[in-house]
């Protein structure tokens, strides 16, 4: 059974639906990446599996729970086994690095405090960081607030890490390095995780599986040599990188003609 | 004439919709008060955490109160001799300075001195968190922020509020006696005996403390609703800091009155 499983989940903010029928599988043990272009509800799909929103219909489904239905206390004991990496790290800025970290040892665990300066530095030291222990996270770099981010999200060994762009904004040398890091964790923790990425060359690399996402629907999937070799013109697009093609460049409008037919508007 | 009645019907939704929203939010603050106080265990639980809001909204605000106090006295202390020579009875200016500052003053100006100083600075901080998703994020490590980040702060606000009100009041006094007895020359004696014989404990002392607690909670309760409902981009911070600011100082003013009307023995 998979860890993580979507059935026909639809999902939108208001009027504007944003998921519109969506079936993907996590299976333990796997990285998998949903991509999809900017804005075609990535981090909505994220948040409906990390139950920080709710899906109109279908089923989100974690660890054989499905988290819609789950009450305030379910969902905290459920958290407490996930981790997630947020777009922009979201380090809490009153912190150091090293508290940053300790913070869900603290909260969920009543470990002595020798154990727990142990496991932040162990934390820290699998991402490069424990030199930066007392920094405040103002003194890091984009590349490295997201590694602090990273061995937070893992601080309590989850079973499931959720990524949202965790490449966004860095150079090829730490956006390989956090690539190998995801993929290192993820093994050495025995968890599962999925990823959040427009990022393709990286992803092929790392991933066991790839879900492209447009128009609120999964319109490819299939492993990295799959994807390398298949012909669907949405992945022809993204591999790539060509602007015109499936994928929409426009957030909808109404046509352009009616804007410059000008009384009609 | 169709414009016009267009115009019209726009302008009533619009109304209209400021209306509920108006009351949607006044009813989404009370739920949060609700959430507040009964996350509001860890407060006490992790004292801790409440400690630390206590240093930052009381311990920071020392200065400004120490200083506003002083300054508040010694005008009181002018005023209050040059009206009360008039009548001869200048050595009643001891019971006038004390009799404004516990009544009114200061629960009052320190009240207002607190929500700019500590309501603005907390507003500004939870705010700050919400727009770079450390709200959220903490909510994905299954710790509850309204328990961890709000109710501390709430509580810290409401701890410090009366006795920064008392500080204002001693030091009003005190800048009231330096101008009087120091720097005019009122007895010193008569100045502080009638203060004595005048002031009450459980009238005056103690409705002044009842005014602070008020006023305590709710800027404390302004500060903290604001900061976590508010917009969350750069505007929408300064927004919100400026409506902590302003809300607090008509609800202090508007309180001040009600409170005020309940206590007076006419
Ligand atoms: N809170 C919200 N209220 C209303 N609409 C929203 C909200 N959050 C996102 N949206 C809309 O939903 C759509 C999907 O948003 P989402 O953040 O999931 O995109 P994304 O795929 O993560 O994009 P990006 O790659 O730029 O991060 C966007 O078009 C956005 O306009
Ligand atoms: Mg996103």
């Amino acid at each position: 059974m998979p860890l993580v499983s979507l059935r026909d989940v639809r999902f939108a903010y208001g009027e504007r639906s944003v998921l519109r029928g969506i079936d993907l599988d996590v299976h333990r043990g796997q990285v998998v990446a949903i991509m999809g272009g900017s804005g075609c509800g990535k981090t909505t799909l994220l948040r409906l599996i990390g139950g920080q929103l709710k899906a109109n219909s279908g089923a989100v489904e974690v660890a054989g729970h499905e988290v819609g239905k789950l009450g305030r206390a379910e969902l905290y004991a459920m958290r407490r086994r996930m981790g997630m990496l947020f777009q922009f790290g979201a380090l809490f800025t009153d912190m150091s690095v090293f508290d940053n970290v300790a913070f869900p040892l603290r909260e969920h665990t009543d470990l002595p405090p020798t154990m727990i300066r142990d496991l932040v530095l162990m934390k820290l030291q699998a991402v490069g960081l424990r030199g930066a222990a007392s920094l405040r996270p103002g003194e890091l770099s984009g590349g490295m607030a997201r590694r602090v981010a990273l061995a937070r999200a893992v601080a309590l060994d989850p079973m499931l890490i959720l990524y949202d762009e965790p490449f966004a904004g860095l150079d090829p040398i730490s956006l390989g390095i956090i690539g190998q890091l995801i993929r290192r964790l993820n093994d050495a923790l025995g968890a599962s995780s999925v990823m959040v990425t427009h990022d393709v060359h990286e992803s092929l690399e790392i991933v066991d599986y790839i879900y492209f996402v447009s128009d609120g629907r999964i319109v490819a999937q299939g492993t990295p040599d799959e994807i390398r070799a298949s012909a669907d013109p949405f992945v022809h697009q993204f591999v790539n990188a060509e602007a015109d093609g499936p994928v929409p460049f426009h957030y909808p409008a109404q046509p352009i003609d009616s804007l410059l037919g000008g009384r009609s508007a | 004439m169709n414009g016009l009645f267009a115009g019209l019907a726009a302008g009533l939704r619009h109304v209209g919709k400021l209306t509920i929203d108006g009351i949607w939010r006044l009813g989404f603050a009370t739920r949060f008060m609700f959430a507040v106080l009964l996350a509001s265990g860890q407060s006490l639980t992790r004292i801790h955490l409440t400690i630390r809001e206590l240093y930052f909204s009381g311990v920071l605000s020392l200065l400004i109160i120490t200083v506003s106090g002083l300054f508040v006295g010694l005008v009181l202390g002018l005023q209050g001799y040059d009206i009360l020579q008039r009548y001869g009875s200048a050595d009643a200016v001891g019971v006038m300075v004390a009799l404004s500052l516990l009544r009114e003053l200061g629960p009052v100006i320190a009240a207002l001195l607190f929500a700019s100083r500590a309501g603005s600075a907390i507003t500004a901080e939870i705010g700050l968190m919400k727009t770079t998703e450390q709200l959220k994020a903490m909510d994905m490590m299954a710790v509850n922020p309204i328990a961890r980040v709000v109710a501390p702060r709430f509580w810290g606000g409401v701890l410090s509020m009366p006795l920064l009100a008392a500080l204002f009041s001693a030091m009003g006094v005190f800048g009231g006696w330096l101008i009087t007895v120091v720097v005019i020359g009122v007895d010193d004696g008569a100045f502080w005996s009638q203060m004595q014989a005048a002031v009450e404990f459980d009238y005056d002392v103690l409705n002044g403390i009842i005014k602070s607690m008020v006023f305590g909670t709710v800027v404390s309760l302004i500060a903290v609703f604001e900061g976590y409902d508010c917009e969350p981009t750069a505007e929408g911070v300064s927004r919100a800091i400026t409506r902590t600011v302003v809300t607090s100082a008509l609800a202090i003013l508007a309180l001040d009155f009600v409170l005020t009307s309940f206590m007076f023995r006419g």
